[in-house]
């Protein structure tokens, strides 16, 4: 089993989604976050004090797989959010020891999809 | 010169000018959270613009003696020259002239103000700029002056716009519409529902438009007499009525209610009921508003899906449409009973004000989309009207303004 965190572009969370869909994956937690990378901030400026914001908000994907899953769910995240171009993101893949559904106890494998 | 007339239209006029923010707001909420102080800027930038263009030559333009022909007023008002303390019985023969000067130019100021829902989410704010001012100075002048200005041509027609249910609401609206459709639609649309960012602050921008509309249609009274109270409880009666039939037709046909229907349908009924409201009882308000909330209902709900525009805040669903019901509205349910300057309507015998209705109609509606359409043109050829690709999808806050409305960490 493995744990899939990957961190994209926010407008690109609708093209990944509809990506993952289309090779059955379809369990996935989403959160809004901040994050740095090589990609450039925006400037903001308040009563002509600068602000170089160095943090660019992003989305954060965690999606729980088994092996066979793991090619076609990067596979797939890389096709939603690729645009060739700095700031698209990144897939990380981590080993994950358990699974427990919470309503029915069941563990492993047969509790992740 | 009466103090309490006077005192009636400045107070009219704070009232009207809130209506400019509280339109902002209503916006605002409806727009995704990085666009929303785009839709505060551009409504507090046309505060500040057309209150200047207003006074160096914008009244003039739609006030002035005419120049000949009805179709626009002359510059002999330049920078409010002659506009003193003396009353102008042309306009209002109780009040300052300054004090009717200042009540029109909060009108001039909310009329563009309701069209930036239109191109919402993705206007470059110079086009916007430069956009505004033109529109306002050669679609929103001319047109007040035929309906309002001494020789102006609808004026001497006859036809009855108690507060400015064509000059304001119809004129937006179909502006609007022309607006939504050259720009074209948003990145995403069809592919995703846009959810409002923060309804809360649609439902108090619809509230302050509520409370400031008292204002524009009662202060359109310019007196402190029982016509002005006539308008002020036909104001909130339609609007009642027009939020009720929205909420109930909404009820009925998705089998709930929302905030955004209920609040939405009010606003159509504040402008359907703009131009009837001294002319009709209170008990013809209730209709204006129960059939103005289900038009408008249908107009955002049924005919903007089915013909693909996006007009993404609903200006000429609301806007258009009701201000076009009120029009019509007028010409039916209108009493001389009610206001012996007035007329009496199709329904009480009298056929002919509901074509003067027609025509007036035609002419303002016809006017305003071919104006603007050459505007919107003109612009684009030298500007550019429209942000890239890039800017849209980042935000109008971050790349035409360079902030944020809200902060994710300290």
């Amino acid at each position: 089993m493995k744990y899939i965190v990957a961190v994209i572009q926010p407008h690109k969370l609708e093209e990944v989604t509809q990506a993952l869909e289309e090779v059955d994956v379809n369990l996935m937690t989403v959160s809004t976050v901040l994050g740095r990378g090589r990609q450039k901030g925006h400037t903001e400026v308040y009563r002509g004090v600068k602000e170089v914001g160095t943090l660019l908000k992003k989305v954060k994907l965690e999606i729980a797989v088994n092996e066979e899953f793991v090619k076609v769910t990067v596979d797939a995240i890389i096709k939603g959010a690729r645009t060739g171009e700095v700031g698209d993101g990144k897939i990380f893949v981590l080993d994950l020891c358990d699974v427990v559904r919470i309503s029915s106890g069941e563990r492993g494998g047969k509790a992740i999809g | 010169m009466n103090a309490g007339d006077t005192a009636w239209i400045l107070t009219s006029s704070a009232l009207v000018f809130l209506m400019t923010p509280g339109v902002a707001f209503f916006y605002g909420g409806m727009a995704r959270r990085k666009n929303f102080l785009s839709l505060l800027m551009q409504c507090f930038f046309i505060a500040c613009l057309v209150g200047l263009q207003w006074v160096l030559f914008g009244y003039s333009l739609s006030f002035a003696p005419d120049t000949g022909m009805g179709i626009i007023g002359s510059l002999d008002w330049l920078g409010l020259r002659g506009v003193g303390f003396e009353a102008n019985p042309d306009y209002s023969g109780t009040i300052p002239h300054l004090s009717f000067m200042i009540f029109q130019a909060m009108f001039a100021i909310i009329t563009p103000a309701l069209i930036v829902g239109a191109f919402a989410e993705r206007i470059k704010f110079s086009a916007f700029a430069l956009l505004i001012l033109l529109w306002t100075t050669l679609v929103y002048d001319p047109i007040a002056h035929w309906v309002w200005g001494t020789g102006g041509w609808l004026r001497d027609l006859g036809a009855l716009d108690f507060a400015g249910g064509i000059v304001v609401h119809v004129s937006s609206g179909v502006s609007a519409l022309v607006m939504a459709i050259l720009i074209g639609r948003r990145l995403g649309f069809e592919k995703k529902a846009f959810v409002p960012h923060n309804l809360p602050l649609t439902v108090l921008g619809g509230a302050l438009l509520w409370f400031g509309w008292f204002g524009f249609n009662g202060g359109s009274a310019l007196g402190a007499n029982g016509l002005a109270a006539n308008a002020f409880v036909n104001t909130n009666t339609a609007t009642a009525a027009a939020g009720l039939a929205w909420a109930l037709v909404e009820w009925w046909k998705h089998g709930t209610p929302t905030v955004l229907g209920i609040v939405t349908g009010a606003v159509a009924g504040l402008v359907a009921i703009t131009p009837a409201c001294g002319f009709v009882t209170p008990m013809s308000a209730i209709m204006i508003g129960l059939l103005a909330g289900i038009f408008c209902f249908l107009a955002v709900t049924v005919l903007k899906p089915k013909l693909g525009y996006d007009d993404s805040l609903d200006v000429f669903g609301v806007h258009g449409v009701g201000g076009i019901w009120g029009t019509l509205a007028t010409g039916l349910f209108a009493e001389v009973a009610v206001n012996s300057a007035g007329a009496d309507g199709l329904l009480f015998g009298n056929a002919k004000l509901f074509l003067v209705q027609c025509v007036y109609l035609l002419a303002c509606v016809t006017y305003a989309v071919v104006v603007t359409w050459i505007l919107f043109k003109v612009v684009d050829a030298i500007i550019g009207v429209r942000v890239d690709r890039k800017d849209e999808l980042v935000g109008l806050d971050l790349t035409q303004h360079h902030e944020s409305a809200y902060t994710i960490l300290e």
